[in-house]
């Protein structure tokens, strides 16, 4: 089960192109996997003969647990036991530390304590429902098969809801940045009039598919400002902070079932228009569900952006094992005070939340600030790469 | 179907069995010239002569063991305990030799044999003599033990135990004696390890045999009437037990209530509740019941008999605690709805 996402821990078969015995040809698709955001078809790395199956489509292996066997045509290869499924493995030295750092989610079976009787636990378990969640009735709170029934019947008990793959990713990832990244957050007002006129005037005369929005505007100038920034960008897992050497912003999409973050790659040396395209396109796959691996992977920090819902201010959770995440809210003319005179601005709130253990709160601030100086003079967003 | 009594039915299947094959002979205390102590034997010394029905000693050991001598060598007698508390004299005889000849015979030797008279509690005949033995003997590998709880299974149960060619542990009431009900004409056989569905329900499975099937059909009528329809079962036979009959309605009601008149602990409805929980163990909503004789040697005084044998108060009770609903029992109705505990 190969790593398709930097969260990844597991995959699920979904379905197998080829069965053993079918040959198959180097970059041929030989079977659908269904990570935990997207569901990718993977290619044969080499010619051969499909040997053996090792898992089969409807189950989930860890990652880095052998799936199927591909031998050399002819060649007779010692039959594997299949492995154990769902059962996370230590995945070496080439996983992100915080992969194998999380803690495991806590089991919803862990109920061995609760009283039920043996039928009220069949019919629990046959339908889902945590026995934790319901409440028992006889001696000593023993949970019977009427209780069960009762937790069953609607509009007399809450809606349980299972959690879907991406959701499941979501708390456990957002849960494992809360617990263990000490959050402090930092916000500034940002003027940008300028940033608008300039974005009307790169658009001026431009069709609608090539048109550059605020945010890739912001894109751009975060980049920037995490060139300056190095220890921004970067990712804290086992006690180390690794500045990483390109600079790619994962942007937050929501998608009707939860939220992605899909990264665009080295967002400081491409111009504002191909950050646009790249953009839209990135936001239109993901819609799509049309995300492949590396879509994924390799963010080195994330902007979110709630302007669209008319928000002021809000403060986001870091995407582990990133150091660092922008959040903004609504550009909207505003009251402003400059050099003792009420003025007219349009003005968008920053707020930066950040991981303790990588930075401080005045790198933070200097950050902002520098994201708030090219935002306030957009030329700088434009012109070739400025020297550091 | 006639009418008759379990007194009766017992007697008249002796009659036609003796009269259709002539190697069945009768043995036992008081069974000629007096009778019978429950009469269950009237007239037969007349009827078939001192040759076929045998007035022994008072010597349980002696005749139990004579009548196996005359089962090996191709007789099919069949032996009256004046009660089955007197059959612990003949314990040696029964367990080591008529439950384990045909075992050391390589099958070579069977023991047609029948012992049968009252078992359980009569009417203040205290302590002694007024035991529940069946579990002793439901115990032992090689014996068949029978609980018939009507005059026709009185009567089908022993014709299959006087035709079958292994020794039948066959145990009557001394309070059933007389109790009355249709019986089927002719050659009616019950087979043994089939138990009966005395009446059905959904709510609950209450397991009983010989005397203790009038008090779970009379809790069960009385529950009807409370809104619970309880299942029974009556088991007919301890050896061979009809598992899947018990399992099977358990699967459906969730609950079970097990009736005995013997003392509690190690007795049939632990056996019974042991079957439940190893077939029907994710059907149960409630731990199994059981409903039992006190335990205590039986007191003598009728106030106090009748306090430490089981009824269909207790059934009622037991009912209630798996359904973990309050019911009130007919007493408690009677009494303006207040307990007596």
């Amino acid at each position: 089960m190969p790593k398709m996402g930097d969260g990844m821990t597991e995959g699920k078969v979904l379905r197998w192109m080829k069965q053993p015995g079918d040959p198959v040809a180097q970059g041929e698709v030989i079977v659908e996997i269904e990570t935990d955001k997207v569901n990718v078809d993977l290619e044969a790395e080499w010619d051969g003969v499909v040997a053996q199956l090792l898992v089969p489509a409807g189950e989930v292996a860890a990652v880095g647990v052998p799936i199927a066997l591909i031998a050399r045509p002819g060649e007779e290869i010692e039959r594997l036991p299949a492995p154990t499924p769902a059962e996370p493995v230590a995945t070496g030295a080439a996983a992100p530390a915080a992969a194998t750092a999380e803690p495991k989610a806590p089991s919803s079976e862990s109920a061995g304590g609760v009283r039920a009787s043996p039928l009220a636990r069949k019919m629990a378990a046959q339908r889902g429902i945590p026995l934790t969640a319901i409440h028992g009735t006889g001696p000593e709170g023993r949970i019977t098969k009427e209780d069960v029934e009762a937790a069953l019947a609607p509009g007399t008990a809450a809606t349980e809801i299972p959690l879907t793959r991406m959701r499941q990713t979501i708390a456990r990832r957002m849960t494992l940045s809360k617990q263990q990244a000490p959050h402090f957050y930092v916000s500034v007002s940002v003027a940008v009039d300028d940033a608008l006129a300039l974005r009307r005037q790169l658009n001026d005369g431009k069709s609608e598919a090539e048109k550059i929005s605020i945010n890739d505007l912001i894109v751009k100038a975060a980049a920037l400002a995490l060139v300056r920034f190095p220890n921004l960008n970067a990712a804290f897992a086992d006690g180390v902070v690794r500045r990483l050497p390109d600079v790619n912003i994962s942007i937050a999409v929501a998608l009707p079932e939860g939220l992605i973050v899909p990264t665009l790659y080295h967002c400081d040396r491409k111009p504002v228009w191909q950050i646009a395209a790249e953009a839209r396109e990135l936001v239109e796959r993901a819609r799509l569900g049309r995300l492949r691996p590396d879509d994924l992977t390799g963010g080195t920090f994330t902007l979110s952006n709630l302007g669209m819902f008319e928000v002021d201010v809000f403060a986001a959770i870091i995407n582990p094992p990133q150091a660092a995440i922008l959040a903004v809210g609504a550009a909207k003319p505003q009251a402003v005070v400059r050099e003792g005179s009420l003025a007219v601005a349009t003005v968008m709130q920053a707020t930066l939340s950040a991981d303790h253990r990588v930075t401080d709160g005045v790198e933070a601030a200097r950050f902002l600030g520098e994201v708030r100086r090219l935002l306030e003079n957009p030329v700088g967003l434009v012109i070739e790469r400025p020297a550091v | 179907m006639a009418i008759v009594s379990y007194r009766e039915a017992i007697r008249s299947t002796l009659i036609e069995e003796m009269d259709r094959d002539l190697t069945i002979v009768l043995l036992g205390e008081e069974i000629g010239l007096y009778q019978g102590t429950f009469r269950v034997t009237a007239d037969l010394l007349a009827r078939y002569g001192p040759g076929r029905v045998i007035d022994t000693p008072t010597s349980e050991t002696g005749f139990v063991g004579a009548a196996i001598g005359m089962a090996m060598l191709g007789l099919r007698p069949v032996v009256e305990m004046m009660t089955w508390n007197f059959s612990l004299v003949a314990l040696d005889q029964i367990v080591n030799n008529a439950a384990k000849i045909r075992y050391f015979s390589g099958g070579q030797v069977d023991i047609p044999l029948v012992i049968r008279g009252p078992n359980g509690a009569g009417v203040q005949l205290s302590a002694q003599h007024s035991q529940s033995l069946e579990a002793i003997y439901a115990h032992i590998p090689g014996l068949h033990v029978v609980t018939p709880a009507t005059p026709a299974e009185a009567k089908g149960l022993l014709r299959t135990a006087i035709r079958g060619n292994d020794p039948v542990i066959f145990l009557e009431n001394a309070a059933l004696y007389g109790s009355k009900g249709e019986v089927p004409e002719g050659e009616f056989v019950v087979p043994f390890g089939a138990a009966d569905v005395a009446r059905s329900g959904s709510d609950v499975t209450i397991v009983a045999y010989s005397r203790m099937l009038a008090a779970a059909l009379e809790a069960a009528e009385y529950l009807a009437g409370e809104g619970v329809e309880a299942e029974v079962i009556n088991l007919r036979t301890l050896r061979p037990l009809d598992r899947g009959t018990l399992v099977a309605s358990v699967k459906r009601t969730h609950r079970a209530v097990v009736v005995q008149e013997q003392w509690r602990p190690f007795g049939t409805a632990a056996e019974i509740a042991a079957t439940i929980a190893e077939g029907a163990f994710d059907a149960l909503d409630a731990p199994v019941e059981r409903v039992t004789g006190a335990d205590v040697p039986m007191p003598y005084a009728r106030n106090l008999e009748l306090l430490a044998l089981p009824n269909a108060e207790d059934i009622v009770r037991a009912v209630a605690r798996t359904l973990y609903r309050e019911i009130k029992t007919p007493s408690e109705r009677s009494s303006g709805g207040q307990s007596d505990g």
